[in-house]
């Protein structure tokens, strides 16, 4: 196991889940961590990484989730304000280089980002993809139209 | 003065009418509709409904004047952290004072610099500690900023400083003796000052002193 990358994901919902998941099948060893015992079966039938019951903001349940020696952090509980002041002590308590958080309010997602935390914001991601699928729509009813006007 | 109070249970429903009584102005920031609606029969326009840890719902209430304090006084931890932090932070406000609703959440307030806090909690076991101690050296005030803190300790029969003169004894580096209380009388402790039996010893040290210290007057 020598080598192997150590990934610690806090919260597992839907989101914290697909990533253990996916982080697992890439070769990191997981460590994932839930406020509820009935989240583990989020990661299926039979989860071969770690799984604490407990909450995040808990420094010492930290440290028995290997935060140490943890090369990656993801706090993706369903609270904003949770998530952020985890994702500060892995960063500033437990100097962990690579901490990555969701955050829904863009507002707070953007403030935080300034201040150096990686914050995500899939509210923000949304919008965007949302508004580039509603251009692309536009496209193809006006844009022929218009550029044979002007050829013509 | 001004002052945006965010919470508004018990204590902030308690603080803002303190505040207000006093002559300061106050915004007081409450989230629950069924308190939210309790609060405004009493206090008016002077209280909003929202969640403080929104920026728009701090523009509402007026952060960016800036006031000149915000108290975070919800019941969650995590919220009074982020208001204490986006306050300073983001609209420079020069003073926040934090709720700890759980002490084991003090060392987060104190490494995102949320300071002076609060907690009900810490403070009620200081009280036990002082008042029923089951410990010869009892913490009395703790000086987060200045990273000191003011204990007691009680000078008995045993004690090796008991007949000393305070110069006399090799205190720790970074502690000092402030005060000796003996027979309902204090007096500030000076280097010719004799220790006795009965003394109540206040010192000032830098946290993490103690046992040196307890060794120095108790040999404990």
């Amino acid at each position: 196991m020598e080598g192997e990358l150590n990934a610690l994901v806090i919260g597992c919902g839907r989101v914290g889940s697909a990533i253990a998941l996916q982080l697992h099948q890439e070769g990191w060893d997981v460590t994932v961590v839930d406020e509820n015992e009935d989240a583990l079966s989020r990661l299926g039938e039979s989860w071969p990484g770690t799984f604490i019951v407990g909450h995040g903001m808990d420094a010492d349940l930290l440290r028995t989730a290997g935060i140490e020696e943890a090369d990656a952090v993801v706090v993706a509980t369903d609270g904003d304000n949770t998530n952020i002041i985890i994702g500060q002590v892995a960063q500033k308590r437990f100097d962990v280089r690579c901490v990555v958080v969701r955050v829904l309010d863009p507002a707070r997602a953007k403030f935080y980002a300034e201040r150096g935390l990686n914050t995500v914001c899939p509210t923000s991601v949304a919008i965007d993809r949302l508004m580039d699928a509603a251009r692309t729509c536009a496209i193809p009813a006006t844009a022929p139209e218009e550029t044979e006007e002007v050829v013509g | 003065m001004y002052a945006i109070v965010a919470g508004g249970g018990k204590i902030g429903a308690n603080v803002t009418r303190s505040l207000l009584q006093m002559g300061n102005e106050v915004t007081l920031i409450e989230q629950k509709r069924d308190r939210f609606e309790a609060l405004e029969d009493e206090f008016e326009h002077q209280v909003q409904r929202g969640d403080a840890t929104e920026l728009f719902v701090l523009e509402r209430a007026g952060i960016a004047r800036p006031p000149d304090v915000v108290l975070a006084l919800t019941g969650d931890d995590e919220d009074n952290m982020i208001i204490g932090q986006i306050a300073r932070e983001k609209y420079g406000v020069p003073k926040v004072i934090g709720r700890v609703n759980d002490p084991r959440n003090q060392p987060h307030f104190d490494l995102l610099g949320i300071s002076p806090t609060i907690c009900a909690t810490s403070s009620v076991m200081a009280l036990v500690e002082h008042e029923v101690p089951e410990h010869d050296l009892i913490h009395l005030l703790e000086l987060r900023g200045e990273n000191l803190e003011i204990v007691e300790v009680q000078i008995d029969g045993d004690s090796p400083s008991a007949g000393r003169s305070i110069e006399a004894l090799s205190l720790p580096e970074g502690s000092r003796l402030i005060s000796v209380m003996r027979g309902g009388h204090a007096e500030i402790a000076v280097g010719s000052t004799v220790l006795e039996a009965g003394d109540q010893v206040l010192a000032i040290l830098e946290p993490g002193k103690e046992d040196e210290l307890r060794r120095v007057l108790l040999r404990r």
